[in-house]
This record gives C-alpha cells, sequence and structure tokens, in this order.
C-alpha cells in the first residue's frame, strides 16, 4: 500500500515528491484561509455586533486575498541593529514547523504523506521547532519589546509542551501505538461495549487528556488567553513588533496554518480521526479497497469538518476571554495541568492492564 | 443559599455566543449587527446636528460679530458699503453693508457654534449635513456661494420637550 | 487590606534582596523600558519610564506633556463662552462634563443661578457624559487585559448615549450646551422617553460586561491583590473619584456638596469597596454606571417646567473677584479657579483635573510589579490624556 494510491498509478519518486510539496501547500495553506475568513474575520465580527469585511466579493470573501497583496507590496523592512540574517530566517523557521507538521497528519486510508511508526514522537518533537523560530525573532529584533517577548514565548511553549505530551500519552497508552494512521484504524475497529455504531473514538475514555491537550493547544498556539508573548497591549506585539509585509504575513500564516493542523492531529487523537462516524457503513479493517476508495475522498472532508468545529471552539475562546499573566501561566501548567495529566496517565495505564 | 453558580469563563463564552446569534438573526426579527455599510446605508444625524454651518446671505450684515467670536478665528469677512434705493419714495438712499467675501474655513472650524448664537440678524444656520470631505484640505474653505447652497439642507427647528418655555418671537 | 499591602512590600522585599544576591554574583544590570509615548496600553501619548529587573518594575515614572495644549493659558485670551467651547476637550470622553464646573464658577462669580429645569437637565446631561466616559472604560479594561470583544459592545452601547447627547445638545463629543446663566436650548420632544428605553440598554450591557469580564476567572486572578493602594496613601496622593472610592474613602461630590445641580432630589448609593485593588477600581466604575443609569432615570421622571435661561446680558462680563468650583466628574475631582477682572473673559483659570492627580500615584503603586500588572494598574487608574496634560 504506497501513498498516494488514489492517483491510482506507480510515479517517479520526483513526481510523487511534488505531488506530496503541492498537498502539503494545499493542506497548510487552505484550512489556514478558510479559518481566517470563518473566523477570524466573520466569526470575531458578529460577537463583535459587527459584520466584518463585505466589500471584496461576496460577503468579503476575497477579503483575504486583498491582504494577502497589500502585504506583499510593502516594504520588507528590518531594523538597523537587527541581526539581519537570523532576523530574516526566523518567520521560515516558524512556518517550517507548519509544514513537517501536517507532513505526518492521515487524511484517509491511503491519502496521507507518510506512514512512520513514531508518528506522535515525530509531531510533539516537530511542533517545538516554532519555538526556535520564535525565540530567534525576539533575539534578532534588537527592541525590547521583542525580547520580552520572545523570553516569554520560549517559557510558555516550553511549559506546555509538557502537558501536551503528557495528554497524548494516555492515548497512546489505549491505543498500543505511536503510529497516527493505526491510531485512527484503531478508533474505528474498536467498539463500545459490543455496538460499533461509531467506532470508538478515545475522547470518550480520555476527555481528561483531550481537554488538556485543547488547553495546551490553546497555549502552544499563544492565543488568548495565554498570548502573553503576542500581547499587543502590553508588548505591542511581541515578537512580531519589528517585522512586516512578507515576513509578516508568514508569522500570520503560520499561525492559522498550526491552529489548523494541531486541530487536524486532535482529532485524529481523541475524535476517531478520517473514519468516525463512519463505521456503521461497514467498516472493515483497513485494506479492504472499495471502502478505502471512498474514505479517501470522504476522510479528508470529515477531518476537515472535525478541524473546523475544533478550531472555531479555539477561536472562540480567543475572542472571548482575557489572558493571563506569565506567572500565573506558568503556575497553571505546573501546577494544575501537569499533575492531571500524570494521574490520567496511571489512570490509563491501570485501567489497560486491568482490561 | 445563592444559586449554583455557572463559572464565569462558561458565562463569558455565552455571552459572545449570544451576540453572535443576535448579529446572524435577521433584521426582521429584531437582529442584525450595529454597524451600518456606510456608503450603501446612511444613518440620518439628528436635526440639532452640528453638520455644516449654512448663510442666509441676504440677512448677513457682514456685522463681523461671528468672526469675532469664533475661537479659532476661520471665519473671514470682507465687506463694503453701498447705496441702497430708499424705502420709501422720495427717502434719502440707505446705506448697506454688501458682502464681498464670507467664507468659513472647516479644518480649523471645530464646531462649537458659538458664530450661530451669536448672530443677531439670523443668518446662520446649522445644517446636519456631514459629507463634504475633500482630498485636499485647501478645498475645506467654503465661500459664500458654497455655504449658501448648505441653506437648502437646514431642517425645521425640532418640537419642544414637555414642559418647555416656548420662545418669544425671535 | 493591610495584610495585602504587607504582602507586596515584602515580597517586593524580598525579591530585592534576591536581586542583590544575584547582582553581586552576576553583575546584571536593570533594563530601562519606555512604556510610550507610543503605546498601546496609555490611551494616547503618556510616558511611563519603567526600570526592569527581569519582568519587574523597580522603579517608574510617568513623564505626562506629550499632549499639553495650555488651556490654562489659552483661557486668559478667550471669553467665557469660547472657554465653554474649549474646556470641552479636556476629558473628550465626558466633555459635557468639563463645562458644568467652569460654567457653574462663572455663575458663582455673576451671582445668577440657572433656573431649576436648566439644573436638571445638566445634571442629566452630565450623568450621560459619565456613562459615555465610563462604559467606554470597561470596554477599554479588556483589550488592555487581552479580550477584544468587550470593547466592541462598549463602542456600540455607548453610541446609543451619544445619539442622545447629540440629539440634545447638537456635538456628539463637544456639547458646547451650557451658557452662563442656563442652557442653549431646551430639549427635542420625544428625548425623555428615548432615554428612558437607552438606560434599559445600558443596564443591560452592564450585566453583559459583567459576564464577560467581571465574571471571569482569568480577568479576577489578573486584578485581584495587584496595585493595592490603601486609603491613607490614596488621600495623601489626592486621588479622586473611582479610585478613590475604591480605596474604602466614602467620598463624593455629588453627595457631598452643596451645588447647583439637581443631585440633592435623587437618592443613589456611593459604592465604596474595602479592598484598594485594581479589581475594586474597575467594579466600582462598572457599578457607578449602573448607578448613573438609575440617577438619569429618576431625573427623566422629575424635570420640572419653566424656562432653560437666567436672565443675562447678551454680552456676558463677569464682574471681578474668584470661585472655585469642583463636581464629581467621571474621572474623579474636576474643578476650575476662575479669576476674573471684570471683562469679557477670565483673568486667569486654574483647571484641576482628575486624571492628573490620579496618575500622580502611578511611581508608588508601580513599584515591584510584573510588566503585565503595570499595563492592567493603568488600566485601573484610568485616566484620560488630554484630562492629564490639558
Amino acid at each position: 500500500m504506497t501513498s498516494l494510491a488514489i492517483f491510482g498509478a506507480d510515479l517517479p519518486y520526483w513526481a510523487q515528491s511534488l505531488l506530496r510539496v503541492l498537498g502539503g501547500a494545499v493542506a497548510v495553506l487552505l484550512p489556514a484561509g478558510t479559518i481566517v475568513y470563518l473566523f477570524l474575520f466573520k466569526m470575531m465580527s458578529f460577537m463583535q455586533s459587527r459584520l466584518g469585511p463585505m466589500e471584496a466579493g461576496p460577503y468579503g470573501s476575497m477579503q483575504l486575498f486583498a491582504e494577502v497583496g497589500k502585504w506583499l507590496q510593502k516594504e520588507d523592512i528590518s531594523p538597523t541593529r537587527a541581526d539581519k540574517r537570523v532576523f530574516r530566517a526566523a518567520p521560515l523557521v516558524v512556518l517550517m514547523s507548519t509544514f513537517l507538521l501536517v507532513a505526518v497528519v492521515p487524511f484517509g486510508p491511503d491519502a496521507y504523506f507518510t506512514d512512520f511508526d513514531a508518528g506522535v514522537f515525530y509531531m510533539l518533537a516537530v511542533s517545538s521547532i516554532s519555538t526556535l523560530g520564535i525565540l530567534m525573532a525576539g533575539w534578532s529584533s534588537a527592541n525590547k519589546y521583542s525580547l520580552l517577548g520572545g523570553l516569554r514565548a520560549a517559557g510558555q511553549l516550553i511549559a506546555y509542551e509538557l502537558p501536551m505530551v503528557l495528554s497524548v500519552i494516555g492515548v497512546v497508552i489505549q491505543a498500543g501505538t505511536m503510529n497516527l494512521q493505526q491510531i485512527v484504524v484503531k478508533q474505528n475497529s474498536d467498539e463500545i461495549f459490543g455496538w460499533n455504531g461509531i467506532g470508538f473514538p478515545y475522547i470518550l475514555t480520555q476527555g481528561i487528556g483531550f481537554l488538556i491537550f485543547m488547553i495546551a493547544v490553546q497555549a502552544e498556539l499563544t492565543q488568548t488567553p495565554f498570548d502573553m508573548p503576542i500581547a499587543e497591549s502590553e508588548l505591542v506585539s511581541g515578537y512580531m513588533t519589528e517585522y512586516s509585509g512578507f515576513r509578516f504575513l508568514i508569522f500570520f500564516i503560520a499561525e492559522f496554518a498550526t491552529a489548523g493542523v494541531f486541530a487536524l492531529i486532535a482529532s485524529i487523537l481523541f475524535l476517531g480521526g478520517w473514519g468516525v462516524p463512519f463505521s456503521w457503513f461497514g467498516w472493515a479493517p483497513a485494506g479492504s479497497h472499495e471502502i478505502d476508495n471512498w474514505m479517501n475522498v470522504g476522510g479528508p472532508l470529515i477531518m476537515l469538518t472535525k478541524m473546523m468545529v475544533l478550531t472555531g471552539i479555539i477561536m472562540w475562546v480567543r475572542f472571548s476571554y482575557p489572558r493571563f499573566r506569565e506567572d500565573q501561566l506558568q503556575r497553571f501548567a505546573w501546577k494544575v495541568l501537569i499533575p492531571v495529566s500524570l494521574v490520567n496517565i496511571m489512570i490509563t495505564a491501570v485501567l489497560k492492564v486491568a482490561f | 443559599m445563592q444559586k449554583p453558580r455557572i463559572p464565569g469563563l462558561l458565562k463569558g463564552l455565552g455571552v459572545t455566543f449570544g451576540t453572535m446569534a443576535q448579529t446572524l438573526k435577521p433584521k426582521k426579527l429584531g437582529g442584525g449587527a450595529a454597524t451600518v455599510q456606510y456608503p450603501r446605508e446612511k444613518e440620518t444625524p439628528t436635526v440639532r446636528a452640528r453638520g455644516v454651518i449654512a448663510l442666509r446671505e441676504d440677512n448677513c450684515t457682514s456685522c463681523m460679530l461671528c468672526a469675532r467670536s469664533c475661537p479659532d478665528w476661520c471665519i473671514y469677512i470682507e465687506g463694503h458699503k453701498e447705496l441702497a434705493p430708499p424705502r420709501r419714495a422720495g427717502g434719502a438712499p440707505r446705506k448697506v453693508n454688501k458682502l464681498d467675501r464670507f467664507d468659513i474655513d472647516y479644518a480649523l472650524c471645530m464646531y462649537c457654534g458659538i458664530c450661530v448664537d451669536v448672530c443677531p440678524f439670523d443668518a446662520l444656520f446649522w445644517s446636519p449635513e456631514y459629507e463634504y470631505s475633500e482630498p485636499k484640505i485647501a478645498d475645506l474653505l467654503h465661500d459664500k456661494t458654497k455655504l449658501g447652497e448648505w441653506m437648502e439642507t437646514v431642517p425645521e427647528a425640532p418640537e419642544l420637550e414637555a414642559g418647555a418655555e416656548k420662545k418669544k418671537g425671535k | 487590606m493591610t495584610d495585602l499591602v504587607d504582602r507586596q512590600k515584602l515580597s517586593y522585599i524580598a525579591a530585592q534582596a534576591a536581586d542583590a544576591r544575584l547582582n553581586v554574583e552576576l553583575e546584571t544590570e536593570g533594563m530601562t523600558l519606555n512604556i510610550g509615548p507610543q503605546h498601546p496600553a496609555t490611551h494616547g501619548t503618556l510616558r511611563i519610564i519603567v526600570r526592569l529587573d527581569g519582568e519587574q518594575v523597580i522603579w517608574a515614572e510617568p513623564g505626562a506633556g506629550y499632549m499639553h495644549r495650555g488651556y490654562e493659558k489659552l483661557t486668559e485670551v478667550r471669553t467665557f463662552p469660547q472657554v465653554t467651547a474649549l474646556v470641552n476637550r479636556i476629558d473628550w470622553l465626558g466633555s459635557f462634563a468639563n463645562e458644568v464646573p467652569f460654567i457653574l464658577a462663572a455663575e458663582k462669580l455673576m451671582e445668577v443661578e440657572a433656573p431649576p429645569r436648566a439644573q436638571w437637565i445638566r445634571t442629566i446631561l452630565f450623568e450621560l457624559s459619565r456613562i459615555a466616559n465610563v462604559s467606554l472604560f470597561l470596554g477599554d479594561l479588556g483589550v488592555q487585559l487581552g479580550a477584544i470583544t468587550p470593547v466592541f459592545m462598549a463602542f456600540r452601547d455607548r453610541e446609543y448615549v451619544l445619539n442622545l447627547i447629540e440629539s440634545a445638545t447638537g456635538g456628539r463629543f463637544h456639547p458646547n450646551f451650557d451658557r452662563i446663566g442656563g442652557l442653549k436650548e431646551d430639549l427635542p420632544a420625544g428625548w425623555i422617553t428615548e432615554t428612558k428605553q437607552v438606560m434599559k440598554k445600558l443596564r443591560n450591557f452592564c450585566d453583559e460586561i459583567e459576564n464577560l469580564l467581571f465574571g471571569n476567572e482569568i480577568f479576577q486572578s489578573r486584578l485581584r491583590g495587584i496595585g493595592v493602594i490603601p486609603a491613607e496613601v490614596a488621600k495623601q496622593y489626592g486621588l479622586s473619584g473611582a479610585n478613590l472610592r475604591a480605596s474604602g474613602v466614602d467620598w463624593d461630590l455629588r453627595r457631598d456638596q452643596k451645588i447647583a445641580l439637581a443631585y440633592d432630589k435623587v437618592d443613589f448609593k456611593v459604592w465604596t469597596h474595602p479592598d484598594g485593588d485594581s479589581f475594586a477600581r474597575c467594579w466600582i466604575r462598572l457599578q457607578e454606571t449602573r448607578e448613573a443609569t438609575k440617577i438619569v432615570d429618576q431625573l427623566l421622571d422629575g424635570i420640572p417646567s419653566g424656562s432653560v435661561m437666567a436672565k443675562v446680558p447678551r454680552i456676558i462680563k463677569v464682574p471681578e473677584g474668584e470661585a472655585w468650583v469642583s463636581t464629581e466628574n467621571p474621572l474623579g475631582e474636576m474643578g476650575y479657579y476662575v479669576v476674573s477682572k471684570g471683562d469679557l473673559g477670565p483673568f486667569r483659570v486654574k483647571i484641576r483635573s482628575a486624571s492628573f492627580n490620579n496618575i500622580s500615584i502611578v511611581p508608588w503603586v508601580l513599584r515591584g510589579v510584573y510588566v503585565p500588572d503595570v499595563i492592567s494598574i493603568l488600566a485601573s487608574l484610568y485616566f484620560i490624556l488630554g484630562d492629564i496634560d490639558r
């Protein structure tokens, strides 16, 4: 079973790579654009009793292109005293982390970029590369606000990496594998007390883990209430203060694309990925080809729906809450989230052995 | 005992969701956004709104009271004396002040309304018209013809609230 | 309350001691951060110079004057009606409230008193401008703390109040409606019923803000116990308004002084809070907005009929003398000391604006707090830059 088998041909290696790169670009940019339009432009506006962009295209749907055009035209300024090379590289590092993340996400039985056994491990490792990029941006900007923002970001992202890892471990224990594709298959083929109507999404047993994961994701994405590194009313814009034009756009895309990718990963780990809730039409273990081919088309759609719901919640929280203070945020991670997730792991392990 | 408390975090989410529902509700049912899409829809300003000053040139005697009372001196008046035909046949010709120039610089005007108040001959009026922005700041200097055109937009003074003393004459 | 302060001081001393030890070893030096003049948290161009040790403030100083417009000097070369138009612009969010004490001072010199109807309408508009001012504070508070939605709600509902002020006075921001001896015009028909509806909307807005912000656990944890100002310190620094009442001092000029406004005709509660922290200051303002809507409702029911203008000459010359009148403005005590030499304009006017005194406590209260708290404390002190710099 090769990846991209949906295209139905054994392509040469370069063509496969090209397709993967294109697919990756689509998988990153399409959700990012949709999220920005649907949630940042529209949902936020509705929550603030206004209509948001209405002029560019029907209901302002072309606004994003206008914005991108505007950013591309702007001058690429770097401060005189900035460390130019690092300053320019930083946004790319952040975006790279997003692209690397999407590489392990399975969209369907055969629709994935790579399929390897340490998927969860890889995902957690790669997601912290963005911390590096943010720290680089903060240091190299030669701006006190950026520096404060960068340091806050580093502290925060490391603190919230831990609960994220720990909350995922529960799922890994239950599934018995670290392969993301296998986790999805497992959730689809398991049954709830003999009833296999909707498979067995792990949110049912790992509810606490899911909650912790989503909180950690919120922090990892530096969205309100965890947006200390950006904190536009205190640190102006934190590590992004000195960026303009194209490089700011990259930060912007990375922010929302990462939100989408994390939502995808959450839906894989806890909500049954591309399968659930459609196992009722006769889910057979992966490999039976008629269903596989259907799911290769339906799976990405299911994933997209789940992603939209989850990012919707992320954004909803973002638009409603004020932000934490830095020390409160650290205290919350170390004194609440980590102990709770450790307890969760323990209980999961005991139950796994017991049943 | 007090009622079981909903956590404030959930209440906050409820408020934003409620506002979203209100915005998405069709206009007929009393919903809709608080904003208007400006160039397409317009809000009518109130009758008393101080939008632009209109000039009734015939009433002006170029007495300069308005120009002197303006806090930032944005009114420019020039005039000359002219002989007008006498009121009654056989009388001596009257001297009238003829207005040559009456400019208001809206780039300077702070819309305080003192000139309108101070005018003893009812030559200046407020109009609620507000759409006269210009690409060039020099074009904000309205001369007397332009100020005269604003007269068409001057509304009737509104009825007063119950209990108010009726104005005598004027 | 006192143990909160003690805790704050003790933690500060402990932090200093720890840092001193560290400094001996590592020779670290503090960082000077300019918050402002251009900074989103300063409502304009206030500059706050802070010396930081990590993220802890060890020294802070406000640098005012970036927007000084010289109103006290301008008043010397303007006539009384012109000064009324100018002083509107001091606290631009509650501009009607700026006119009232000045006009009252001038009336005191002239020994005229506005007719009762004018006094009632003045009081109503005074409270409306308080609502317009403080409701924006309630929204802006969210922005300072990172919540973006409340400010839009504040602007949405403040718009109703501004519309009311506009339909009565003609000016949304700068009414310039007061005249010596009364008001420019009477209210337009239908204004009273409209105002009553708007007051209902604003009470609803207060509830929304309470649910969205004040009940939020994150919000509370950000503000409770932060920036505690004990009553004695507040008095020493000359705080006034909600900042003073939040420290537990029961002092409100609306109730405490006999003045030619209709406050003695209504009963209202003066809210105080024992804590003196940032949360108390914000909470007091929320309650005052509610109280103001109730005051307006009560006043609307009993407006006496009659003229709105006393008999005064058309060209006003204020007789020689000196007068001081201060009122409880949205931001605190605002007063004018008017000296007249019998001319068309005042000889000298001293303006006591609330924000200038309120931010004088900044060096005291910011010592030992963290950078995020600097913002929340400044937000809770609530200053309008025009009110500081005049």
